[in-house]
């Protein structure tokens, strides 16, 4: 079966006070109806731009698909007319952001603009696209559906709004859902509860999700296959199980293991996190022809100041951009 | 046996609310109420709980930075809440608080090292040239740069912007450091680093910290003992081991359970426990315990009578009707 969406030699292009940078530097993946794929990676690795490029969302004026495709359903999404796109984001894509305030309106009550995107997508009429509604609120588990539709964002807490947000994304039926961050702001309890709604949802409609987070366990509970991103560029991509069991790029190793996890065997002795050292570099210095984690690394070598690691596959199906992959 | 440096009887800390209208008798948000725990020298106390359980008006009403309603917080062997002028000030020295929010939290007028100068300046009578030395340490201890001192906050990364927070709070060399979610705005590769200075910094100077942090794998890395809070209250409190390997009260284990891990074995040992629905409206508190309407386990007595915090043996502290 081909996959339902495949992501070609994508490079995105920033214009900003430094000059064009790409803060997507050639990156393909292909993403399978049904599956969970993660997107994980420190902060300003371009993970969210990823997924603004894949719902036609670039920031305007500055942002531009430079090169590479997004290939949904036969159909090259980087030469879709803006139309067209609102469309897609309509019925196929939509997306979950991270902060519910910044996109439900605070003017209208929760049922009402769930409602008016069953009436724009699906043509409803106005009760029964209210009835949906309704019922979507129920299948996120809002307590009191009926009542709780007639809220006002500003009346629901935050757990409850990005449930509604997640109705919202839902009402079009999507075939890919994209969650960027959805529960950062959330309380581990609430966390809980959105994962397994995901869960269910994608078992009962076989959508897919792309979850973007920074939180490996999150990854490793949602997710079947993940992507780690480093300064606009992959640098491990695979089964998340593998991945986690045996890293092969030194970014991911890091992040692994400077995270407190908790684990079943705990014990009294609390060594030292191992730190990767250093930051993210910023926007002006992506897209060089050499490592871009080098100066982090502790596998570093001089062909990695040299040029840009080229792909190294293994056979269980994990690839890593490293120089020494295989040394890990 | 380290001695306790902190101890907290019986604090309440409450909020006046306007609620519906007209001349109606004055309502109460009691956002911290009635709790007890001790910390002891040298050692980490870690309060974990949802959004809005207390834990940051606890450590505001420990550190005389919120007016409690009730209660005694002592320190050595004075209590906090009933000092004034220098006695106040003395006690000012020792308790320091690091926010998190790196970004807010420094003057962004002010450079970096007239930041972690001025508790210095307000709080003690050290010469300047101390000073100028104490500082020229801090930065040191903290991993900052001696040429980093005369940039303001803006020049710095949040996790070096923490840093200067780090040694603002370190600079009166206080007894008790509260550090209230000082990693949550940092990525994980800057939040390690931070988290081994924090610990680096308690071995070397002996700090006492009182640690607030939702992410229950920092706060197992950090603490040795942990109190949870539900509304106000604590429903639980014990040792590290004891509290992530035998969780008693419902609202722990639900917590624990729905953290996501890499561990494998954690994953397949770990059931989740689901607590659906909200927590009560905090201004009007149902009769009984707190936790009854999501709790699994509740039965008649729960919404009858609240539950106290007894110990269950070994220092572990449950308030539930049913451990
Ligand atoms: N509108 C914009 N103008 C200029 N630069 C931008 C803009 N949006 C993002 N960037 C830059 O692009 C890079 C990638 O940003 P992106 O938002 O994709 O990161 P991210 O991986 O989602 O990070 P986070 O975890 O913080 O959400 C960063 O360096 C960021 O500063
Ligand atoms: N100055 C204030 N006036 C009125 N109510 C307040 C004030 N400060 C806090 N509260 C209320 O007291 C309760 C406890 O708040 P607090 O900030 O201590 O929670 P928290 O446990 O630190 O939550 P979070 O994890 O979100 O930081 C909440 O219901 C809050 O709305
Ligand atoms: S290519 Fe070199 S610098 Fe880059 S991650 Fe691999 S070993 Fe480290
Ligand atoms: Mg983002
Ligand atoms: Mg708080």
């Amino acid at each position: 079966m081909a996959p339902l969406l495949e992501v070609e030699n994508l490079r995105i292009e920033l214009t900003t006070r430094d000059g064009i940078a790409p803060v997507i530097d050639d990156l393909s993946f292909t993403l399978n109806a049904g599956e969970t794929l993660s997107f994980v990676g420190e902060s300003g690795c371009g993970k969210s731009m990823t997924a603004l490029a894949l719902m036609g969302l670039l920031p305007d004026k500055i942002g531009r698909v430079a090169s590479g495709k997004i290939i949904f359903n036969n159909e090259d999404l980087t030469q879709a007319s803006d139309a067209r796109l609102r469309e897609i984001r309509g019925n196929d894509i939509s997306m979950i952001f991270q902060e519910p305030m910044t996109s439900l309106n605070p003017v209208f009550t929760i049922g009402e603009q769930i409602a008016e995107v069953l009436r724009a997508h699906q043509g409803l009429s106005r009760a029964a696209a209210w009835a949906k509604a309704v019922e979507l609120l129920d299948a996120v588990r809002i307590p009191n559906p009926k009542g709780r539709a007639s809220d006002y964002p500003f009346q629901m807490s935050g757990g409850q709004r990005q449930r509604a947000m997640i109705a919202m994304a839902l009402a079009c039926e999507p075939k890919i859902l994209i969650a960027d961050e959805p529960t950062t702001a959330l309380d581990v309890t609430v966390q809980a509860q959105i994962f397994d709604l995901l869960t269910d949802l994608r078992r009962q409609t076989s959508a897919a999700i792309i979850l973007i987070t920074h939180d490996m366990g999150a990854v490793a509970e949602m997710a079947e296959r993940m992507i780690v991103m480093y300064a606009g560029r992959k640098a491990e991509f695979g089964p998340v199980d593998q991945i986690i069991t045996h890293p092969r790029h030194p970014y991911t190793k890091g992040l692994i293991s400077c995270v407190p996890h908790i684990v079943s065997d705990m014990t009294e002795e609390r060594p030292d996190l191992i730190e990767v050292p250093g930051i993210v570099p910023s926007l002006k210095d992506f897209g060089q022809d050499r490592c871009l984690f080098a100066s982090r690394c502790a596998y570093v070598t001089d062909k990695c100041q040299a040029s840009r690691p080229s792909k190294k596959l293994f056979s269980n199906g994990q690839i890593a951009d490293c120089w020494h992959a295989e040394d890990l | 046996m380290p001695k306790t440096l902190l101890d907290v009887d019986g604090l309440t800390v409450r909020f006046e609310v306007k609620r519906g209208s007209g001349w109606g008798k004055k309502s109460y948000l009691y956002a911290v109420d009635d709790i007890s725990f001790e910390v002891k020298q040298g050692e980490t106390l870690s309060i974990v709980g949802e959004s809005g359980s207390g834990k940051t008006t606890a450590a505001l009403a420990v550190a005389r930075l919120v007016p409690a309603h009730s209660g005694t917080v002592m320190l050595d062997d004075g209590n906090v809440l009933e000092k004034q002028g220098e006695d106040l000030r003395q006690t000012r020295q020792k308790v320091q608080f690091i926010f998190q929010d790196p970004y807010s939290s420094l003057n962004p007028r002010k450079r970096a090292d007239s930041i972690v100068r001025e508790p210095l300046d307000n709080l003690s009578e050290k010469s300047e040239d101390e000073k100028t030395t104490i500082v020229a340490e801090l930065f040191e201890a903290v991993g900052l740069r001696p040429e980093q001192m005369k940039l303001f906050p803006h020049q710095f990364s949040g996790g070096q912007r923490q840093r200067i927070g780090i040694a603002r709070a370190l600079a009166t060399q206080p007894e008790l450091i509260i550090c209230d979610e000082p990693v949550s705005a940092l990525d994980v590769a800057v939040q390690a680093q931070i988290l081994n200075l924090l610990r680096k910094l308690q071995r070397e100077y002996n700090l006492t910290y009182l640690f607030i942090s939702h992410d229950l794998g920092v706060v197992q890395h950090m603490s040795d003992a942990i109190a949870v809070m539900y509304m106000g209250k604590i429903v639980e409190h014990a040792d590290r081991i004891s509290l992530f390997t035998s969780p008693r009260h419902p609202y722990t284990q639900a917590l624990l359970s729905a953290v996501p891990t890499v561990d494998r074995t954690q994953r397949a040992k770990q059931k989740r426990i689901l607590i659906p629905g909200d927590p009560p409206d905090p201004i009007n508190l149902p009769k009984g315990c707190r936790f009854a309407n999501r709790c699994p386990i509740a039965e008649a007595q729960c919404s009858q009578t609240e539950p106290e915090l007894k110990d269950v043996g070994q220092g572990h502290k449950v308030a539930c009707h049913l451990v």
